[in-house]
């Protein structure tokens, strides 16, 4: 049993399979893609396996601390940033295998034309407790 | 209905009382799914909504209360006009405890058609008494998901008769890796797990299920001192006044009478090799050489290479670190703990560049937080040795 996170990215990762543009996308093509996910969120709310479902906001900035007393130093939004997250999935799941078909699933939400989006999804697992002491 | 509810103080009671209850409903006529959530229903309600009077029979209250959680349940279901025919007639008599029902629930909560994680999460709530909402909390998933996971473990059980005899093995398994989850917050994870246990100690004749409380009690009376100021401690630098004497002695007790029923299994074996820590006043004056013999002892009962990595290290402490790296070896680097195992026998032969390299590689690959954030330490120790 372990928690998975799957990346979404608008840039940044690999280009997915269906390489129509966001902004080509038709309405009902955009419509049925987030219907998708939605029903998606919802099996898996069904099968016990979700944790969190967030998507993210296009506009960001990157922020740093720059001395104690001064205001943080701002870039953005996002001027020349590579690599920008769309927003994730966390499940928790039995096996490694789950994870990868849940991951699967989800790459396959529909894109252009209808067709799967085939997205690379960047699949990580999340930190646990340490496990007990040898012996 | 006018029955007091029981007060804040009998939880605990409370809790104990459920897999006891659940099974009064079944043999009164419930299916299990059905009983289970009057169950919880009178649980969330004696929880929630504390009376002035405690309830002398908590077991009684709770019967009367899941039952009539369930007849109303069994009302509302206008299709089951009929069957609520039947229950309704059937006499609220008081409950008689029956071990058995109470044992068939924990085979029937890790009845094989469940996953290994349906299986801890309805165990939690049907045989623990822990709510969804703690269920939820300790395993940090929304409560939503929790219920579902809990619901369809239900579903997956539908026909399978709480009587059937069951796979104790698979029973134990599941207990011990609820006990290994780790995860505590307001609820103490491992210590529902050691409570469910002693209680199937209670439940059954078998030396391997006190070899496996024994091994929990054991492993539980160092949780003082395994993570201190945010840190992970190692076993040898543990500060053993702080590790629990009472948890020690009782799982040091239940030990030795499972080992006098000469049926030795893998939770005995394992036991064996705690208490041998255990019973070291300090990491020099540990045994290794009998815990090395209580590792030959364990793969007999099923080869496997986590065992075989804690053997090598246990080796490497009674043979020397060239003996343990010899054994640590053929293990192979994909067993998780295989570079912090490779970084300790290395430091231990001198090697002390090879070990910073294999501390440093072996927190790349760890899954925890804490384990990271000690192997970096000690990667760090290596490299710059203080004067």
């Amino acid at each position: 049993m372990a928690k998975y996170l799957m990346l979404k990215h608008y840039r940044g990762g690999r280009p997915s399979v269906n390489s129509v543009p966001m902004d080509q996308l038709t309405p009902d093509e955009w419509a049925a893609h987030i219907q998708y996910m939605q029903d998606m969120e919802e099996r898996l709310i069904a099968s016990g396996e979700l944790v969190s479902s967030e998507g993210l906001a296009m506009e960001g900035a990157w922020v740093r601390f720059d001395g104690e007393g001064r205001p943080p130093v701002v870039d953005g939004p996002f001027a020349e940033t590579k690599d920008l997250i769309a927003g994730w999935m966390m499940i928790e799941v039995d096996s490694y295998q789950r994870a990868l078909d849940v991951a699967s699933e989800l790459s396959a939400a529909p894109w252009a034309g209808g067709t799967p989006l085939g997205e690379w999804l960047e699949l990580r697992e999340v930190m646990s407790a340490p496990p007990a002491d040898v012996g | 209905m006018t029955e007091a509810v029981p007060t804040p103080g009998p939880a605990a009671a409370l809790r104990r009382a459920i897999p006891e209850v659940v099974g009064i409903l079944v043999r009164r006529g419930a299916d299990f799914a059905s009983a289970e959530d009057a169950v919880q229903t009178a649980l969330v309600r004696a929880l929630e909504r504390p009376g002035p009077e405690g309830v002398r029979d908590i077991r009684a209250w709770l019967v009367t209360v899941a039952w009539r959680a369930f007849l109303d349940q069994v009302r509302s279901d206008t299709a089951r006009a009929a069957r609520e025919e039947r229950l309704a007639q059937e006499p609220e008599s008081g409950p008689v405890p029956q071990h058995d029902d109470t044992l068939g629930l924990y085979f029937l909560c890790t009845h094989p058609v469940l996953t290994p994680t349906s299986a801890i999460a309805l165990t939690l709530r049907a045989v623990a008494g822990l709510t969804t909402r703690q269920i939820a909390d300790a395993f940090l998933v929304p409560e939503a998901t929790m219920a579902q996971r809990i619901s369809r473990a239900k579903q997956r059980l539908v026909g399978i008769a709480l009587d059937q005899p069951g796979d104790l093995s698979r029973v134990m398994r599941v207990l011990y890796l609820l006990f290994n989850e780790g995860y505590s917050g307001e609820i103490d994870i491992a210590a529902e797990a050691i409570r469910v246990t002693r209680q199937l100690a209670v439940l059954t004749d078998e030396p391997e299920v006190d070899g496996l409380l024994a091994l929990m009690l054991l492993h539980h009376a160092r949780q003082p001192a395994r993570v201190l100021g945010g840190r992970l401690i190692p076993l040898a630098e543990q500060d053993r006044t702080l590790w629990d004497v009472d948890a020690i002695t009782e799982g040091v007790a239940i030990l030795q009478s499972a080992l006098a029923c000469d049926r030795l299994g893998q939770y005995q074996a394992q036991a064996a090799i705690a208490a041998l820590h255990a019973d070291a006043p300090t990491a020099d004056e540990t045994d290794w050489v009998q815990i090395v013999e209580w590792y030959d002892e364990l793969l007999t009962f099923g080869d496997s290479p986590v065992i075989r990595l804690n053997r090598a290290v246990a080796v490497g402490e009674a043979d020397g670190p060239q003996a343990g790296l010899a054994a640590l070896h053929p293990v192979g680097e994909d067993v998780p703990r295989y570079h912090a195992a490779l970084a300790y026998l290395h430091e231990r032969a001198g090697v002390t560049d090879a070990a910073a390299a294999e501390y440093a590689e072996a927190a790349r690959r760890a899954t925890s937080a804490l384990e990271q954030e000690h192997l970096l330490r000690q990667a760090e120790r290596l490299r710059q040795p203080r004067r």
